[in-house]
Parts: C-alpha cells; sequence; structure tokens
C-alpha cells in the first residue's frame, strides 16, 4: 500500500544559511504513530512544518500518494496540526475555536454544530463549550487545541510536542486519550517530542534523529500491542524498549 | 477533568472604597478651598470658591450650555473621523508593508508637530470654522488610533497565522477571525487616549480662532469671560470642560471592559 506521505531527500537551509534539516527520507504509512524524537534543535519540528507545508524543503520532495490531489486542493484540510502552545484565540469561547477551521472552509452553522459538539465531546470537555481559554488549566487548553485539529476529519495529524509544556500527570491522562482517539479515528500521527518514554509509549515507530544538521539516523520499530495503558508504562516490555530507545537517541547526539 | 483547577477570577475591591476614598478626598480639598477663601477674605472676583463657581454655573447655564454642545459636537465628529480613518489606515497598513512604510513617517510629523502651531493656518484656509475645528481635533485625536491598531493588527499570534495558512484562508478571513480581534485591545487603548485627544484639540483650536457668535464653544467662552475679568465664570466654564474629558473617559473605560471583560488580561481583576 502506499504510503499516506513521502519525503525524499528532503532539506532545508535557513536564509541565514543554517541547515536544519539534511537528506530526510521518509515514509509514513497510513494508520501509523509514527514518532520523531531527537535532541532540542535537531529539525524535528521543521521536519514537521515541511509536511504540513508552512515551510518550503530547499531540496528534495515531498509526495503524497496516499491522497488523491483534488483532496487536497485550497489548503490541507486533511491536515490537522497541534502546536507546543495551544494556541487559542483568547476572545473566543472554546466552541468558537474548534470552529475556526469550520469557518475559513465557509461550513454552515447547521453543518458545523454537530461536529464541534463531537470534538468537544471527543476530548473531554463537554460543559465547557462556552468557557474562554483563560478560565481553562493547561491540559484543558491542550484539549482544546486538540479538538480544534480533529474537527476537520484531518487524514494526518501532525503534533509539534504538543504535551511537553505539562505536568507529568496531566501528560499520562493526555497520552491515554490520544491514543484511544488515534484507535478509534485510524488516522495517521506524526509526534514530534524529545521525551523518550513519551515517544515509547505513544507510537509504533520512532525516527531518531540526529542533531543539526537534523538527520533520521535510526528507525525503530515499537511492536508492544495496543492498547496500551498505565500498565504498559510499568511494564519490564516497556523498560526494554526505553532502554533501547535511550542508547539509540544517545548515539545520534554523540554522532 | 481533574487537571489543575482553573484560575479564579480576582476578586474586585469593594464599590464603597473605589468611590467613596476619591469623593472623601474630593469633598475635603473642596471645603479647603471654601475655608481658605472665607478666611483669607479673599474677593470673588480674584479667585472665587466652589460655591461661587457653582452659582455662576447655574446662573449663566443659558449661555455655558449652548457652548458645551458646540464644543461636544466638534470633540464627538473628530473622534468618529479619527476613529474611522485611524482603523482603516491602520488595515492598509497591516495589509500592505510598503504603504506603512510610506505613509507612517507623515502620520509622525502630523503628530509632533504642536496642534496650536498649525491651527492658525488651518483656520485662514479653512472657510467653514465647524470644519477648521474638526480638522485641529482630528489631527490631534487619530494618531493614537492608528498606532495602537497598528501594533494591534501585526501582533497576532504566529502559530494562529501558520494555522490559518494550513486551513487556505483568505486574507480577508485572516483580517477578520485572527489580526482585527486581537487589535481589539489595542485600539480600544488608543480609543481612550484619542477621546480626551480629541476634546484637547477642539479647545485649543477655539481659542486659536477666537471666533464669537451662537455656535462657540467653551474655550471661547474662557477667552470672553477673562476678557471682562468674569473669573467665576471661567472657572464653571473649565469645570464643563474637565467634567466632558472625565465622562469621555469613564464612557471608554466602560465600553472596553464590556468588550474585553471575559479575556483580556488588562480588563480581569485577580485574585492578589
Amino acid at each position: 500500500m502506499d504510503p499516506l506521505v513521502r519525503l525524499t531527500g528532503v532539506a532545508k537551509r535557513f536564509p541565514n544559511g543554517t541547515l536544519a534539516v539534511d537528506r530526510v527520507e521518509l515514509a509514513i504509512p497510513a494508520g501509523s504513530f509514527v514518532t520523531l524524537l531527537g535532541p532540542s534543535g535537531c529539525g524535528k519540528s521543521t521536519v514537521l512544518r515541511m509536511i504540513a507545508g508552512l515551510v518550503e524543503p530547499t531540496a528534495g520532495r515531498i509526495d503524497w500518494p496516499g491522497l488523491p490531489e483534488a483532496e487536497r486542493l485550497g489548503g490541507h484540510p486533511e491536515l490537522g496540526f497541534v502546536f507546543q502552545e495551544p494556541t487559542l484565540m483568547p476572545w473566543a469561547s472554546v466552541a468558537d475555536n474548534i470552529r475556526l477551521p469550520l469557518r475559513v472552509a465557509g461550513l454552515s452553522k447547521a453543518e458545523a454544530e454537530p461536529r464541534i459538539a463531537e470534538a468537544i465531546a471527543m476530548v473531554g470537555l463537554e460543559g465547557f463549550a462556552h468557557a474562554f481559554s483563560r478560565e481553562l488549566s493547561g491540559g484543558m487548553k491542550m484539549r482544546v487545541s486538540i479538538a480544534r485539529a480533529l474537527v476537520t476529519r484531518p487524514k494526518l495529524l501532525l503534533m509539534d510536542e504538543p504535551f511537553a509544556a505539562l505536568d507529568e500527570i496531566t501528560r499520562f491522562k493526555l497520552n491515554n486519550d490520544l491514543l484511544g482517539l488515534w484507535r478509534q479515528l485510524k488516522w495517521t500521527v506524526v509526534f514530534v517530542t524529545h521525551s523518550v518514554f513519551e515517544s515509547v509509549y505513544l507510537s509504533n515507530r520512532i525516527l531518531v534523529m540526529s542533531a543539526r544538521p537534523g538527520r533520521i539516523v535510526d528507525d525503530l520499530p515499537i511492536d508492544a500491542p495496543y492498547p496500551r495503558d498505565d500498565g504498559f508504562r510499568v511494564s519490564d516490555a516497556y523498560g526494554d524498549l526505553c532502554r533501547v530507545v535511550s542508547r539509540s537517541l544517545h548515539h545520534a547526539i554523540a554522532a | 477533568m481533574s487537571e489543575d483547577a482553573p484560575q479564579p477570577r480576582r476578586r474586585r475591591e469593594p464599590l464603597w472604597l473605589k468611590l467613596g476614598a476619591p469623593l472623601v478626598i474630593g469633598v475635603l480639598a473642596l471645603a479647603a478651598w471654601e475655608a481658605l477663601i472665607y478666611f483669607k477674605e479673599i474677593p470673588w472676583y480674584i479667585l472665587p470658591g466652589p460655591i461661587k463657581i457653582t452659582e455662576t454655573l447655574i446662573r449663566d447655564w443659558h449661555m455655558l450650555w449652548p457652548s458645551l454642545l458646540a464644543t461636544l459636537r466638534v470633540t464627538a465628529l473628530a473622534l468618529l473621523v479619527a476613529v474611522v480613518g485611524g482603523f482603516s489606515l491602520a488595515v492598509l497598513f497591516a495589509s500592505a508593508r510598503w504603504i506603512e512604510l510610506s505613509l507612517f513617517p507623515y502620520a509622525v510629523i502630523l503628530q509632533v508637530t504642536p496642534i496650536v502651531a498649525i491651527a492658525p493656518l488651518i483656520i485662514i484656509y479653512v472657510d467653514n470654522l465647524t470644519i477648521a475645528l474638526l480638522i485641529c481635533a482630528w489631527i490631534v485625536a487619530f494618531f493614537p488610533i492608528l498606532s495602537n491598531t497598528t501594533i494591534g493588527l501585526n501582533s497576532a499570534d504566529h502559530n494562529l497565522l501558520d494555522l490559518m495558512r494550513l486551513y487556505g484562508a483568505k486574507r480577508r478571513q485572516v483580517l477578520w477571525f485572527i489580526r482585527i480581534p486581537g487589535a481589539l485591545p489595542f485600539f480600544l487603548g488608543g480609543l481612550r487616549i484619542s477621546g480626551g485627544l480629541a476634546l484637547i484639540g477642539a479647545i485649543v483650536a477655539e481659542f486659536v480662532a477666537g471666533g464669537a457668535g451662537a455656535g462657540s464653544g467653551l474655550a471661547f467662552r474662557i477667552l470672553e469671560a477673562s476678557y471682562r475679568l468674569e473669573i467665576p465664570r471661567m472657572y464653571a466654564a473649565l469645570f464643563l470642560i474637565s467634567a466632558t474629558g472625565i465622562v469621555i473617559f469613564l464612557a471608554f473605560t466602560v465600553l472596553t471592559n464590556l468588550l474585553l471583560g471575559r479575556w483580556h488580561e488588562s480588563a480581569i481583576r485577580r485574585e492578589g
């Protein structure tokens, strides 16, 4: 089966001359949960932003074999993006924040309302539709951000260290909820993190990146079965996998 | 949801304290003023006391009220033109950098040249006195709105702008959905400053124009009274100008709180 998206020899040199990412070869099969793992500043986010079309690669190609051309006209409705910060509009309620992509797409109120309600329910924010972002906790804001990404029913969800700024307990909870949504909605997820533990817990494949210029130096399958829950977090298998991935990351940083 | 609790709203100071404290100071100051005049036996035609000024205000109301209306009309019109002009120009600036680069310096020049210096020229060239006054008041009032709104439109969250690109949003959608709502607090900040400045501009222009007649404003009443050494009437007109400024400021503060109350840091009270 064709991968959903394929990167061939992709590189990015910024106008100031920095080579952020070099020779990235990457094929993401539909339905997978792929994590880009690497040290800070290794270009993980740049790869993600290039996939999203927010940054133009200076070399190489990005193809979408798994997505008919017609579906990608007029922006990327097939993509959802979650930033490290919740990136909400402070002047708008939870529901209005989630409505944003639908408003841009020109959906009528009647079409939008049920989808917004559904997205709110999926991230467990029932009863908060009319709350404003400053009335929410950090974890709840991130839930809104995820709801906004999934309201367009994307095929590919791109997540740029979404839980890095949250406390560990909240992060564990959101990890579990994200896995639940992924299994339920059969998305493809590309997740960026610098946490070995988070990457092993979530993904079925980890791509380890070296420091600048960022390159994919290791491709590790994580074949622990889903559903994964808090039991997996304390299992020997999890510990072993974390050890393997840590070692690989260590090599990548030293290289 | 058991994630850390939502932040509580800040508690307000009790209303009696917020209103009462400045009121007490005001009453004490007025009483001291009246007492000074009484005990030092200062004649009213040199320094009138609050009671005398109040009497004058009531006695001369038939003349002061139309003047107040004249000044208010110029102020309000100038502010309206400043809001429409300043806001539209800011949107234009935000839409194309080259427009901002080529026009902004002239907006600054207009702003830094004292209105008292330009007003005589404007009054010479513009036949219609009301329009001349309006132009003067507008020159002073429009800049804070223009500069604040421009900053506001340009300080949209970059991730939100990226998100809009991802969704394939049109420029118009970015402007309406992201930039303008985000600029609202900046715009309202500018509006509060401009409200006061429009009044100042109107008064300064009236002083320079020195025009008499039925349509003349409060500044002219002050000039006229000063020629006749009617000091209490000068104070009465001054009081009206000052009160107008306060009302304008309070009105925009209320408007700001209404519009931003639920989301913007400046309008939200937090637990100390």
